[in-house]
């Protein structure tokens, strides 16, 4: 059980957040750019210090404003997935690991953990050949070497391409229930944080402002084929609006009638339902 | 050795033992500078600088009367034995705190360049703030160590107004190759001054290239 409730004044609003969890799941904190999610990530990290509140990890106090407790970042028990990975440049990929191992008689885990992210071969390499997928994968497994009580993720897949993320999306919920490990990612990528969530709380404006299973936060029918994107571009036409949609890699041209057109914006995500069956689809030839 | 050798000893000593020291102690001071929330900060940097805005003689001076036996501090030292004016002891504590800014500058460049998700991942991965220091922040910023004690031995090399100010011009103590060109030119010995002259430059030159070598083979390293 994972109970958080803090306060924290930031630039121009103030983080005051209040979220629990059960242990082994999957939780995302998704949001708008500057809502407090990252923020309230290196809070429970004990990378910042809120200014109230606080945070307990099943019989564990982390911080208690109350009882004057800070427990310092490297006597928590976390795995943290930075957004630029924060490998050490100085080590090679297997050092990487080694490095956050405690004990010298787990060092055979090195080679299982490399195994478990197709890394095995690349164990003596140096960090700058790996490519941004595999920095990802590394980066992963290197949080996980500690056997953390609660892997924290920061927009864990942001600097990498639609196709790669895919992938490594399986993989981290993969490897996630493997290590069945309370994870809490960050992230503003609605088909990610559907796919891989549990549970997801909504932070606006440094308040958690809906909370639920990503079926009822983003409302969506289980039976039908939901697909997640982005209002582009909007134009208006005679007697309905054509609505550009970035869904993807692709933009599709999206006609809806004058009121929805009115009601959204550029910027707003949208899920498009089709339902199961009642839909055309053709296999197309790629490359 | 010859009497013709000593100064250019004297000179390489000096900045040789100013430098290891004032790495020893820059690099601390440095980590303290790149990462402190005190409101202070500004007036440290400050501090550190003052050799740069003052010049070599002032300076020299103000150590000079600071450690000459009728000041306090000059008196506390006499009280422990300590002589720190016309001597070599009294050039290297000259030479570190002229030098300061040039070893001290480069580090904080250097630590404010490393992301700061690099030190937090250390943290997170159960590492102590020394372990990060030793294992993960200095060996990722090694262009950085470079620069600074180069600069410092090079400058410390080139140091002439604190030098004579603290440690005037006593042969085979405190008369360094730099007093001695100036030395050899008053006295109208143009050889023996081109000849100090040209150690140091080339000395100079020489080192600046392999700093240059030496931080382009860094970067290829890292990024192949």
């Amino acid at each position: 059980m994972i109970e958080i409730k803090l306060k924290k004044k930031l630039f121009s609003f103030e983080l005051n957040v209040d979220l629990n969890t059960n242990n082994g799941n999957f939780v995302s904190i998704f949001g708008p750019s500057g809502a407090g999610k990252t923020t309230l990530l290196r809070l429970i990290a004990g990378l910042d210090k809120p200014d109230w509140g606080y945070i307990r990890v099943d019989d564990e106090v982390w911080f208690s404003s109350k009882d004057n407790i800070n427990v310092p970042v490297r006597l928590r028990k976390i795995g943290f997935v930075f957004q630029d990975y924060a490998l050490f440049e100085n080590m090679s990929v297997g050092k990487n690991i080694e490095f956050a191992i405690e004990s010298k008689k787990d060092l055979n885990v090195v080679d299982e953990l490399l195994e478990l992210v197709h890394l095995k071969e690349y164990k003596n390499q140096k960090i700058s050949l790996l490519s941004g997928g595999q920095k990802q994968r590394l980066a992963l497994v290197r949080a996980l070497v500690r056997k953390p009580k609660l892997l924290l993720l920061d927009e864990p897949m942001s600097a990498l391409d639609l196709s790669l993320r895919v992938s490594l999306q399986d993989e981290l919920l993969f490897l996630q229930k493997k290590f069945n490990i309370t994870s809490i990612m960050v992230s503003h990528d609605i088909s990610e944080v559907a796919k891989l969530s549990d549970y997801v709380f909504f932070i606006n404006n440094g308040k958690i402002t809906k909370h639920g299973k990503p079926q009822a936060i983003f409302d969506i029918d289980a039976n039908n084929v939901n697909i997640f994107g982005t209002v582009i571009d909007k134009k208006p036409s005679e007697l309905l609006g054509i609505l550009k949609v970035l869904i993807g890699n692709s933009i599709i041209h999206l006609p809806v009638s004058k009121e929805q057109f009115s009601q959204l914006s550029i910027g707003d995500k949208i899920v498009i339902t089709a339902k199961a069956f009642n839909f055309s689809l053709k296999k197309v030839l790629f490359d | 050795m010859s009497d013709f050798l000593l100064p250019l000893y004297l000179t390489f000593k000096l900045a040789t033992i100013a430098t290891i020291v004032l790495f020893f102690i820059g690099i601390f001071i440095a980590y303290f500078l790149a990462y402190t929330h005190s409101h202070l900060r500004f007036l440290y940097e400050a501090l550190v600088n003052i050799p740069l805005f003052l010049p070599p003689v002032v300076l020299g001076f103000y150590i000079l009367v600071l450690f000459s036996p009728v000041s306090f501090l000059g008196k506390l030292l006499e009280y422990f034995g300590i002589k720190l004016v016309f001597n070599f002891s009294g050039l290297v504590v000259g030479s570190i705190l002229y030098s300061f800014p040039f070893m001290v500058n480069p580090l904080v460049s250097g630590f404010r360049a490393l992301p700061k998700s690099l030190k937090e991942a250390a943290y997170t991965l159960g590492k102590t703030k020394l372990e990060t220091f030793f294992k993960v922040l200095l060996p990722n910023m090694k262009p950085s160590i470079l620069s600074a004690i180069v600069l410092t031995f090079v400058h410390t090399i080139g140091e002439f107004g604190v030098v004579l100010m603290i440690g005037g011009n006593i042969p085979g103590v405190t008369k360094v190759a730099s007093i001695a060109i100036f030395d050899a030119s008053m006295a109208l010995n143009y050889k023996l001054a081109n000849f100090y002259s040209l150690v140091l430059s080339t000395v100079s030159l020489s080192v600046l290239i392999l700093v240059f070598f030496l931080n382009k083979k860094f970067v290829s390293n890292d990024r192949n």
